[in-house]
């Protein structure tokens, strides 16, 4: 069995993060990790606060950018950084928990904004038995 | 790029005849080396910008394009709502209205240097940059809508400028048409504190001084001569201009197939310009061009503070201040025949020539000033605008260098302070917040901007007037 990870990819102006795991709510997580990965060492946040998270999409792949979105939008609101993700999914409904801590410059070195999740090499399939891929493009 | 898949019209016209579905030709603007060294998924794009519907002319390609999320980067297409014409959230990007404004100081080189330090720590203090910085205004709802309506005009009417600052920007300062109640809350409490902030990425706040001159007429009618110093900020629509892209990518994706909209793929994401969801985008999309024109000049203001502190005796007014992710309802001539077209520019600076009657009196003879941000300790460039390019592309040129290399690549071959330190070492002095984030944005990690603005210039979409050099680099 392949281990649940993330991974980024290459994109010309910006980054492709993708999410592996061995279910399609691992993937999910795992692709925010990666989003979190853009932004600073997601190990490097500790989990203080928790978002709750939900969201609904006509199909997985508009989900996925859905939720990636979502977290985008709460770490610009709240000031918040992210290092731990509760994924439940329910036909094309999400429910989430995000641990996370607010933004310190200093410690966290944030690297860059993500503006957003695009529909840019969009993409959340079942591969090679019980290996679930979820990604996209993050413009930053 | 493999060029056998293209048709070479001139030294730096590439064409793509019409296959598929395409509806019109595919033309890119560029170099030979620039071709080759293209993203194939430039090809992609361009060509499936060509298959959308109520196209104009051609996809063109600028020669800075390269992979984006739908549209190339550096795309320019132009569309007519009579022949079922299309808008695009992607076709005009997430950071709605970024560009580029550039400010005389007055000063010398020799008048800046000594001090250079102190200015660069007083903008750095001055200036919010980096991810989760705020700004000092807070805006109510009702402030907020102000903003959105009024754009520069708005932060001018708040004290932050003169009205003669107006008259030196696109669109005179606030792009008409604009809808506040078309943005959505999430994009509204975005940007609630993020008014006068730089953001991160390739964002920047730069002290430059004018290295070389092209067109000493051209530089002499803009005011601009070899050692005087300016400041240019390169910033867009921060949080309300990302969230507006967010919200409208997926309202087009899911719309396409109602509107009958075949999409080859779901990037390409639109609606028509006479529909709903095409005039709904458009409302927000102007108010997030207004959201973009306040933050610069806001953003000015607090340079003015800085400067006023540091070096007193400068006096920082306009250039000009241009945007390069937009879609704009212009006059074109199409055939002999005068049409009103919806022209996205993604990654494309407007670039209208000489007698344009939407340019001020001061650039009706020479045309509009066209700003070419570069990246972190290289050098920018001002060129002017043309009489051909209204043929050639629609008014439109280049808009800066893409990335040669990747984020992650360049994290692993450098390290922040010593990016630092070597651009220090040549007189460069950079401040951020985040040293990862100087990493990745290290000078060799983007494409020569000079071979970007060489072919702009060569292909006739912009003349090159002058080459500015970088003394100090404020970072998000």
């Amino acid at each position: 069995m392949i281990p649940k990870r993330w991974e980024h990819f290459a994109h010309d102006a910006d980054i492709g993060v993708r999410g592996i795991g061995t279910t399609k709510g691992e993937a999910f997580e795992q692709a925010a990790l990666g989003l979190t990965a853009v932004i600073t060492d997601p190990q490097a946040v500790e989990g203080r606060e928790k978002v709750e998270i939900t969201c609904e999409a006509p199909d997985d792949e508009l989900l996925l950018v859905d939720w990636l979105n979502a977290l985008v939008y709460e770490m610009a609101t709240r000031k918040l950084l992210f290092g731990r993700f509760e994924v439940h999914l329910n036909d094309h409904c999400l429910q989430a928990q995000a641990w996370g801590e607010k933004i310190e410059a200093a410690r966290h070195q944030p690297a860059v904004e993500v503006k957003g999740a695009t529909l840019t090499c969009l993409h959340v399939g079942q591969e090679d038995g019980d290996t679930w891929v979820a990604q996209c493009v993050v413009d930053v | 790029m493999d060029t056998s898949l293209l048709t070479r019209k001139s030294e730096h016209e590439w064409w793509i005849a019409p296959f598929g579905k395409m509806r019109v030709p595919a033309v890119i603007y560029a170099s030979e080396a620039l071709v080759r060294d293209m993203d194939p998924k430039v090809h992609e794009q361009v060509t499936n910008v060509a298959a959308l519907p109520g196209i104009v002319k051609a996809s063109y390609a600028m020669p800075d394009a390269h992979w984006g999320y739908g549209f190339p980067i550096g795309g320019v297409a132009a569309f007519d709502p009579e022949q079922g014409g299309v808008v695009s959230a992607g076709g005009v990007g997430f950071d709605v209205s970024c560009g580029v404004r550039c400010l005389f100081t007055g000063l010398k080189r020799e008048e800046v240097e000594p001090v250079k330090k102190e200015l660069a720590d007083a903008l750095f203090y001055k200036v919010p940059a980096g991810l989760g910085s705020t700004g000092r205004i807070r805006l109510s709802d009702a402030e907020m809508d102000a903003m959105l309506l009024g754009g520069a005009r708005w932060a001018v009417e708040r004290g932050y400028g003169t009205p003669e600052d107006l008259e030196r920007i696109e669109e005179h300062g606030c792009m008409a048409d604009a809808r506040s109640e078309e943005v959505s809350q999430q994009a509204k409490h975005r940007q609630r504190d993020e008014v006068g902030t730089l953001g991160s990425g390739n964002h920047y706040l730069e002290v430059q001084y004018v290295a070389e001159s092209f067109a000493p007429d051209v530089a002499e009618a803009f005011n601009l001569h070899v050692g005087d110093v300016v400041v240019s900020v390169h910033c867009g629509s921060r949080g309300l201009g990302h969230q507006i892209g967010t919200d409208f990518l997926k309202k087009m994706a899911i719309a396409a197939g109602q509107y009958g909209i075949e999409l080859p793929d779901r990037e390409l994401a639109c609606a028509p310009i006479n529909s709903a969801i095409g005039q709904s985008y458009l409302g927000a999309m102007r108010a997030a061009i207004n959201c973009a024109l306040a933050n610069r000049q806001v953003i000015t203001h607090l340079a003015r503070q800085t400067f006023a502190e540091v070096l007193p005796q400068a006096k920082l007014s306009l250039l000009y201040d241009v945007s390069h992710n937009t879609c704009k309802v212009e006059e074109h001539s199409v055939d002999g025949e005068r049409r009103r077209l919806f022209v996205h520019r993604k990654g494309a600076t407007r670039a209208f020539g000489p007698g344009h009657p939407d340019l001020p009196a001061v650039f009706q003879a020479t045309g509009q000033p066209v700003l070419i941000g570069g990246s972190m300790g290289t050098a920018s460039y001002i060129l002017v605008g043309t009489h051909e390019a209204e043929a050639l592309s629609f008014s439109s040129s280049c808009h800066g260098a893409g990335r040669s290399m990747s984020r992650h690549q360049a994290l692993k071959q450098w390290r922040g302070q010593h990016v630092v330190d070597q651009l220090a070492a040549e007189g460069i002095l950079i401040r951020s917040p985040s040293m990862r984030g100087v990493a990745e944005e290290a000078p060799t990690a983007y494409k020569d901007v000079g071979a970007v603005v060489d072919a702009a210039d060569a292909a006739g979409l912009s003349r090159k007037v002058a080459k500015l050099k970088p003394i100090v680099c404020i970072k998000g």
